[in-house]
């Protein structure tokens, strides 16, 4: 059985570095400003930068992707279309786009680069997927983590690209590209600025034996000495509601569906996508090189054992999300 | 919970040596490989951006000082403060001192640190990340600094600091050199 694709996440050259270095067979990033999604403080290439890390990529073997994935603002497109040639200028393999009128952009003015469909597009079904294949020349989609394995190879059997799930790391289950949760509390959202509960409104404190988390004016999560710290994102807090109180939407646990690869490979999946651009090259390493094992495994046919991955994960707690269905 | 990383505390006795110690010496030490690791690594601004005017006070739980870090790009400062003589600042990282170390060596991530614990944050969270990831991207190496801190002398103190520094972090439990120079 052929090897599942690895991407891997790089926020800085040296993640890059590690990633490469680690057996990724392919690296995504995005440039330091709003049209990625993890548009984060001290994080992303700068145009200099991806050209090295083009070119440290490429004589490893290793492809390198460029996410240009949030939404250009309405009537100020240039720095989206400027992302888009740059990355065809430094020689990228591919980018990776989710709004309507960049990807027609890219197909028109950068035809020879490859088009892979982001997951903020949230593109979860075989019409939709169709139709972007179809009209954009996409070659590989990104799936939403809403969908079982059964609905990945359903979807594979009528679609016309590859496609590329997420085995590890953040667990995101609103509908992606759409979700205006950040937006509420903060003003500022993942979908036009890059940032999911940007850390300029993060307020920590503490209080006694809590921990306390806030984002703006809300505060998310209050933890006992001991507990996991979680990063306050709204689909992650802790309320009360309806008589309930807990995590309302998700548990702050992360995905991990190392297990599931050999399910992955015979729903006709192509690629693993690990998540994680905002993480340290140490992260970077330990992920990277484990899940190479693992893949190295799957090819093999061989049975692939949970990870011990558990301790670098938010919530401390992995899930296998949505694919396995045992889960809220 | 998983157990947290496998972080050593610097031993009590150690903790007792240093507290009388003048402060001085250290922070003359520290601000040439602050000056040294800006001359080499201009990219570090880069990523801070505006933040390197903020000041940032890195606690390690376990010494009996603290420091003040204004990693301004005319004029850094890092200053070693006694408990309690802290003053002002923007963003405080706190921790053990290996939690420090291991994060600046690549040895630990910084978010994993922080989901269980074992460092603690407060203060601009924005800052915080733009002096993790500038750091982390930086793949800094703090014997290679001192080593360089040493000028005209580095080729004499460097012989020393290679044979030294793996016998300390065997006796100390401490990641006092970058990951991917344990060769050093």
């Amino acid at each position: 059985m052929d090897r599942l694709e690895l991407v891997c996440p790089a926020g800085t050259p040296a993640a890059l570095r590690a990633a490469v270095d680690a057996g990724a067979d392919t690296i995504y990033c995005g440039f330091r400003d709003e049209t990625n999604a993890r548009n984060f403080p001290g994080l992303n290439f700068s145009r200099e930068e991806l050209a090295e890390g083009v070119r440290y990529a490429h004589n490893a073997g290793v492809k390198l992707l460029v996410a240009i994935n949030t939404f250009p603002r309405a009537g100020e497109p240039e720095k989206w279309h400027a992302a888009v040639d740059d990355a065809a200028k430094y020689g990228a393999d591919a980018v990776i786009l989710a709004d309507l009128g960049l990807l027609a952009y890219a197909a028109e003015k950068q035809s020879q680069l490859r088009r892979h469909l982001s997951v903020q597009a949230a593109a979860a079904n075989a019409d939709a997927i169709n139709f972007y294949v179809d009209t954009f020349g996409v070659k590989r989609v990104v799936l939403p983590r809403v969908l079982t394995v059964q609905e990945i190879a359903a979807i594979n059997r009528q679609i016309k690209c590859e496609t590329e799930v997420f085995v590890f790391g953040g667990l995101c289950v609103m509908a992606e590209g759409r979700c205006a949760l950040s937006a509420y509390a903060t003003g500022r959202s993942p979908n036009m600025n890059g940032a999911c509960s940007p850390a300029s409104h993060v307020v920590y404190r503490e209080e006694g034996s809590d921990l306390v988390s806030k984002l703006g004016p809300f505060t998310i999560n209050r933890v006992k000495r001991g507990a996991p710290a979680p990063y306050p994102t709204l689909c992650k807090g802790c309320f009360s509601a309806g008589g309930y109180e807990g995590h309302v939407f998700e548990d702050p646990v992360s995905l991990d569906a190392a297990t599931l690869l050999q399910e992955f490979a015979k729903a006709g999946v192509t690629a693993l996508k690990i998540e994680g651009r905002q993480r340290s090259r140490s992260y970077i390493q330990t992920v990277v090189r484990s899940f190479r094992e693992a893949t190295e495994a799957q090819a093999k046919g061989l049975p692939i054992m949970a990870n011990e991955l558990k301790r670098l994960t938010e919530g401390q707690t992995t899930t296998a999300g949505a694919y396995a269905k045992t889960w809220r | 919970m998983q157990p947290a990383i496998d972080i050593v505390a610097v031993p009590a006795p150690v903790r007792l040596f240093l507290r009388p110690l003048p402060l001085l010496p250290l922070r003359l030490m520290l601000e040439r490989m602050v000056l040294g690791l800006i001359r080499r690594r201009p990219g570090l601004f880069a990523r801070l951006d505006h933040h390197a005017e903020k000041t940032f006070l890195i606690d390690p739980l376990d010494l009996p000082f603290v420091f003040r870090l204004k990693p301004r790009q005319d004029r850094p400062t890092v200053e070693p403060l006694r408990r309690g003589e802290e003053g002002m600042f923007d963003a405080r990282i706190a921790g053990p001192l290996g939690a420090l170390m291991g994060m600046i060596h690549g040895a630990f991530d910084g978010d994993a640190l922080f989901f269980s614990r074992d460092i603690v944050i407060e203060g601009d969270t924005e800052a915080v990340l733009a002096l993790r990831n500038a750091l982390d991207d930086g793949e800094i190496d703090l014997m290679e600094e001192a080593a360089a801190a040493f000028g005209p002398f580095r080729p004499a103190i460097e012989p020393f600091l290679k044979r030294a520094t793996p016998i300390a972090e065997r006796v100390t439990g401490l990641p006092l050199r970058r990951v991917d120079t344990m060769q050093f």
